[in-house]
C-alpha cells in the first residue's frame, strides 16, 4: 500500500501499536520547497501543536529545484510521532516526510566546534583526548584549541563531557543531518 | 499568449477567470489600485461590509451555500488582522476561502510603515497556506495556485498578500489553464483494500451506525446522494455532526438526529452501543466523543477522511480510508453491490428495535406553558412556519445554536451554516449576508442570541445597502446562555459577567438602520410575528424575548461518556467532576 505524501511505512495504513505510551526519539527528513517562510511554517507547526524539537537543521539541497531538506529530531509517543508526520505532510510546501528511525538503517552525523582553554598538563590532556576521538584541531594558540568533531550526536556528547574538566569554554553544534543507508 | 497588465488588473482578471462573482471587502490605502479596477468593471460585484471580520464570515456563508470559494479583499494592517478570526474559523470548519490583503510597498516592508503588519506571519497558523507576492509577474500564478489550494483536498482559507507597488507595476498574465499549480494535489481515491475491509464489516455488522460530518457536504452534492444510497440500501441508522446536518435528510426514518454534547439521546446511545461505526467525513471532535477513554468501547471503527492527519488523531480506528468521501462512497457501494448487497438484516432489525426504544425517551421534549416563550418553542414554530420555504439557516454560537440544530430539520446539504470548530460568536449575521448574496430569492434566517448578534450587528448597514432581506431571529434571554448554563453546572451558580445589561431596544435599533424590527413576548403572538417576518421584503430584526434561565439538554457533561447524558434539569447537580471541569 503506497501512500505518497506525508506518510511513511508507519502510516495510518499500517497500524502498529499506537497505544504505547513510551516516548520515542525519531529523526525526520522533510523535503520542502525552498520558499520564504517555509522554516517558520515547520517550526510554527511544532510549537503551535506542542511537539518537541530536539535538533533541527535546514539547508538548500537543490538550488535549481528550490528544494531544502529539514532534518528534525523529535520525541513523542508513537501516536504523537504519527501525528507529527501527518501534520508535516499536509503543509503545502512539503514534498516528502521520511521517518529515518523506522524506514530502515540510516546514518546520522553532526558537526561541533569546541573551544578549550588551558595550560600545561590540562592542555596536553585535552589534545591527547582529541586524538583518541579522532578530532581535528582547526585553531590553536598557546592557551587554547578549537576542535572540530564530526560524528553521531552521542559521540559529540561524550567528547564534550570529557572536555568539561579540561577547560571547555564554548560549544557550537550544527544539529543532526541524517540519510538512509543503502541505495 | 501573455500580455502586460498592472498588478491590480491582474487581480481582477484572475478573479473573473476563476469564476468569482462576489467579493466581500473593505477598502483602504494599500488596496486602492485594486478597488480602482473593481470600479471600472461590472462582472464582479463587491459587497462593502462594515468590518473586515464581517467580510470573512460573509465569504464563509457564501462558500457553504454554494460550494464555491468565498473571496475577501481587505487592506493591510488592521484590515488583515481583523480578518484573522474569520480565517481561523474557516480553517477549523474546512471552508474554502481566498483572502486578498493589501500590503505596504515592498521597499517599505519591515520599516514599521503606516498600516504595516506582518500579515503572512500573523496568518501562517490560521490559513492552509499564504503567500507574499513580491513581483507582479508572479501575481497571476500565485493567485491561481491560491484558488487551487483553497479548494483541493480538505478545503480551507488561503491568503495572498499584495504590496501596493506590485499592484501598480506591470506584469504578465497567465490564465488558469496555464498556471503551474505546484505539487499540491491530495489524493481523492481511497485504498481499495481498505474499502473492501469496510465492506466486510458492513456485511457482518449487527449494530451499525453511520456517523457523517462536514466532509460529506464539502465533497459536494454527489457525496450526499451516495451517503443516502448507502444508508437507504443497508437500512443502517444515520447520525451527523453539527457541520454535517443536511447531508442525510432529517425527514428520513433512519435519521437519529445530531450526536455529541447536545445531540440526541438515541444518537449518542447508538454511538456508544454500536458494533460498527462508519465515520464519513467527520473528525472525532471533542464535542462528539465525550471522554475518549470510554468512547464507543465495543465497536469496530472505520474512518473516511481526505486529511491523513485526521486519522488516528483522537480515536484509533480499525479501517482508515484516506480519500474524498464522494469517491470512497462510490467505490464502497460498487464493491458492496458486486458482492451481493449483503447485510445482517435480521440483526440490524433488532438493533432498530433498540434504537426505537431510545428514541421513545423523547429527549428533546419540553413544556411550553404560561406566558413566557420557551426558546425551544420559538424554534419549533420557526421550523414549522418556514420548512416549506426555500430556506437557508445560519446561526451564531451558544444555546440558540444547539437548539437550532435540535429543532430545525435539514433535508439537503448546503442549507445550514454554523461556526462549529472555532465557535465564533458574531458569525451568523455576516454569514447570512453571504448566503443571501448567493441566493437572493431564498429565505435566509440567522438564528441568534442577543449577545452573539451584537458582536457583528454593524452589518445591518450592509444588509440595508445591498437590499438583502436577511431575517435575524434573535432568541433574547438577556444572558450569555451557554456561559450561564456552565456556571450553573460548574461554578456554584456564580453568574460572573454572563448577563447582558444595557441591551439596546432591538426594534428601534433596526429602525435606525432602516430595517424592520419586531418584538414578541407572548407565545400567543409568536406565529403571527414569524409570518410577518417572513413576508416582509427587507431585513428584519426579530427580538424574541424568551425564558431567561432555560438550559440546553440533553447534554453530555464534559469528562463523561455518551451513555452518561443528562436529560433534564433534575439531574444536573454534581454532574461534572473535577477532572471534567478542566475541559471546555
Amino acid at each position: 500500500m503506497k501512500v505518497k505524501k506525508g506518510t511513511s511505512r508507519r502510516s495510518a495504513y499500517n497500524l502498529q501499536s499506537l497505544y504505547g505510551d513510551e516516548i520515542e526519539t525519531h529523526t525526520l527528513a522533510v523535503i520542502v520547497d525552498n520558499e520564504a517562510g517555509v522554516l517558520a511554517r515547520v517550526i510554527g507547526l511544532f510549537s503551535g501543536r506542542g511537539y518537541n524539537i530536539e535538533s533541527l537543521t535546514v539547508a538548500e539541497i537543490d538550488h535549481q529545484g528550490h528544494r531544502s531538506r529539514i532534518t528534525v529530531v523529535t520525541t513523542g509517543t508513537p501516536a504523537v510521532i504519527e501525528q507529527i508526520k501527518a501534520q508535516l505532510g499536509r503543509l503545502v510546501p512539503v514534498h516528502d516526510v521520511k521517518d529515518l528511525t523506522v524506514e530502515g538503517p540510516s546514518v546520522e552525523r553532526e558537526l561541533a566546534l569546541i573551544k578549550v582553554a588551558g595550560k600545561g598538563d590540562m592542555r596536553a590532556e585535552a589534545l591527547r583526548a582529541a586524538e583518541v576521538f579522532r578530532v581535528k584541531v582547526v585553531d590553536s594558540t598557546l592557551e587554547s584549541f578549537v576542535f572540530e568533531i564530526t560524528g553521531a550526536p552521542e559521540k559529540i556528547d561524550a567528547f564534550t563531557e570529557m572536555m568539561r574538566p579540561l577547560g571547555l569554554v564554548e560549544i557550537a553544534r550544527t544539529g543532526v543531518a541524517a540519510i538512509m543507508r543503502g541505495k | 499568449m501573455t500580455r502586460q497588465l498592472t498588478g491590480a488588473q491582474i487581480v481582477v482578471k484572475v478573479l473573473k477567470d476563476q469564476g468569482v462573482d462576489v467579493v466581500f471587502g473593505y477598502p483602504g490605502g494599500a488596496v486602492l489600485p485594486i478597488y480602482d479596477e473593481i470600479f471600472k468593471q461590472n462582472d464582479i460585484k463587491h459587497v462593502l461590509v462594515r468590518h473586515e471580520q464581517g467580510a470573512t464570515h460573509a465569504a464563509e456563508g457564501y462558500a457553504r451555500a454554494t460550494g464555491k470559494p468565498g473571496v475577501v479583499l481587505v487592506t493591510s494592517g488592521p484590515g488583515a488582522t481583523n480578518a484573522v478570526t474569520g480565517m481561523t474559523d474557516a480553517l477549523m470548519d474546512s471552508i474554502p476561502m481566498v483572502v486578498l490583503t493589501g500590503q505596504v510597498p515592498t521597499f517599505m516592508i519591515g520599516n514599521d510603515a503606516f498600516q504595516e503588519a506582518d500579515t503572512v506571519g500573523i496568518t501562517r497558523p490560521c490559513t492552509k497556506h499564504n503567500w507574499l507576492v513580491r513581483e507582479t509577474d508572479n501575481l497571476a500564478q500565485t493567485m491561481h495556485q491560491a484558488f487551487h489550494v483553497a479548494t483541493s483536498g480538505r478545503p480551507g482559507p488561503v491568503l495572498v498578500d499584495i504590496p501596493k507597488d506590485v499592484q501598480f507595476a506591470n506584469g504578465n498574465y497567465i490564465n488558469p489553464a496555464k498556471a503551474n499549480k505546484g505539487h499540491y494535489s491530495p489524493r481523492v481515491k481511497g485504498d481499495i483494500e481498505q474499502i473492501t475491509a469496510l465492506v466486510n464489516l458492513i456485511e457482518n455488522a449487527e449494530k451499525p451506525i453511520i456517523y457523517s460530518g462536514g466532509g460529506v457536504i464539502n465533497s459536494g452534492p454527489a457525496a450526499s446522494a451516495l451517503l443516502r444510497e448507502l444508508a437507504n440500501s443497508t437500512k443502517f441508522p444515520v447520525t451527523s455532526t453539527l457541520m454535517g446536518l443536511g447531508a442525510y435528510p432529517a425527514s428520513s426514518d433512519q435519521w437519529l438526529g445530531m450526536l455529541g454534547m447536545h445531540g440526541t439521546y438515541e444518537a449518542n446511545m447508538a454511538m456508544h452501543g454500536c458494533d460498527l461505526m462508519i465515520n464519513v467525513g467527520a473528525r472525532f471532535d471533542d464535542r462528539i466523543t465525550g471522554v475518549v477513554s470510554a468512547f464507543s468501547p465495543n465497536s469496530k471503527k472505520a474512518h473516511i477522511d481526505i486529511d491523513p492527519s485526521s486519522i488516528n488523531k483522537v480515536i484509533t480506528v480499525d479501517v482508515p480510508i484516506i480519500g474524498d468521501c464522494g469517491h470512497v462512497l462510490e467505490d464502497l457501494l460498487k464493491i458492496w453491490k458486486s458482492r451481493g448487497r449483503k447485510t445482517q438484516a435480521g440483526s440490524v432489525q433488532k438493533w432498530w428495535n433498540q434504537l426505537k426504544e431510545w428514541r421513545a425517551v423523547n429527549c428533546l421534549s419540553f413544556e411550553q406553558k404560561g406566558n413566557i416563550i420557551k426558546p425551544q418553542y420559538a424554534l419549533q414554530r420557526l421550523e414549522a412556519l418556514t420548512k416549506k420555504h426555500d430556506r437557508y439557516v445560519t446561526t451564531e454560537v451558544g444555546q440558540h445554536q444547539m437548539w437550532a440544530a435540535q429543532f430545525m430539520d435539514f433535508n439537503d446539504p448546503n442549507r445550514w451554516m454554523t461556526s462549529g470548530g472555532l465557535g465564533t460568536m458574531g458569525y451568523g449575521f455576516p454569514a447570512s449576508i453571504g448566503v443571501q448574496m448567493a441566493h437572493p430569492k431564498s429565505l435566509v434566517i440567522n438564528v441568534a442570541g442577543e449577545a452573539s448578534w451584537l458582536m457583528n450587528m454593524q452589518e445591518l448597514g450592509t444588509a440595508i445597502q445591498y437590499r438583502l432581506p436577511v431575517k435575524q431571529f434573535i432568541l433574547n434571554n438577556e444572558r450569555l446562555g451557554m456561559v450561564r448554563q456552565w456556571q450553573e453546572l460548574l461554578h456554584g451558580e456564580r453568574y460572573s459577567s454572563s448577563w447582558s445589561e444595557a441591551l439596546p431596544d432591538f426594534v428601534k435599533l433596526a429602525e435606525a438602520f432602516g430595517a424592520k424590527g419586531i418584538q414578541v413576548q407572548d407565545p400567543a403572538d409568536l406565529d403571527e410575528a414569524i409570518i410577518e417576518m417572513i413576508n416582509y421584503e427587507g431585513p428584519v430584526v426579530f427580538d424574541c424575548q424568551v425564558e431567561k434561565h432555560e438550559n440546553c439538554f440533553p447534554m453530555i457533561p464534559s469528562g463523561k461518556a455518551h451513555n452518561e447524558m443528562l436529560l433534564g434539569d433534575a439531574s444536573t447537580e454534581g454532574a461534572i467532576e473535577a477532572s471534567g471541569a478542566v475541559m471546555v
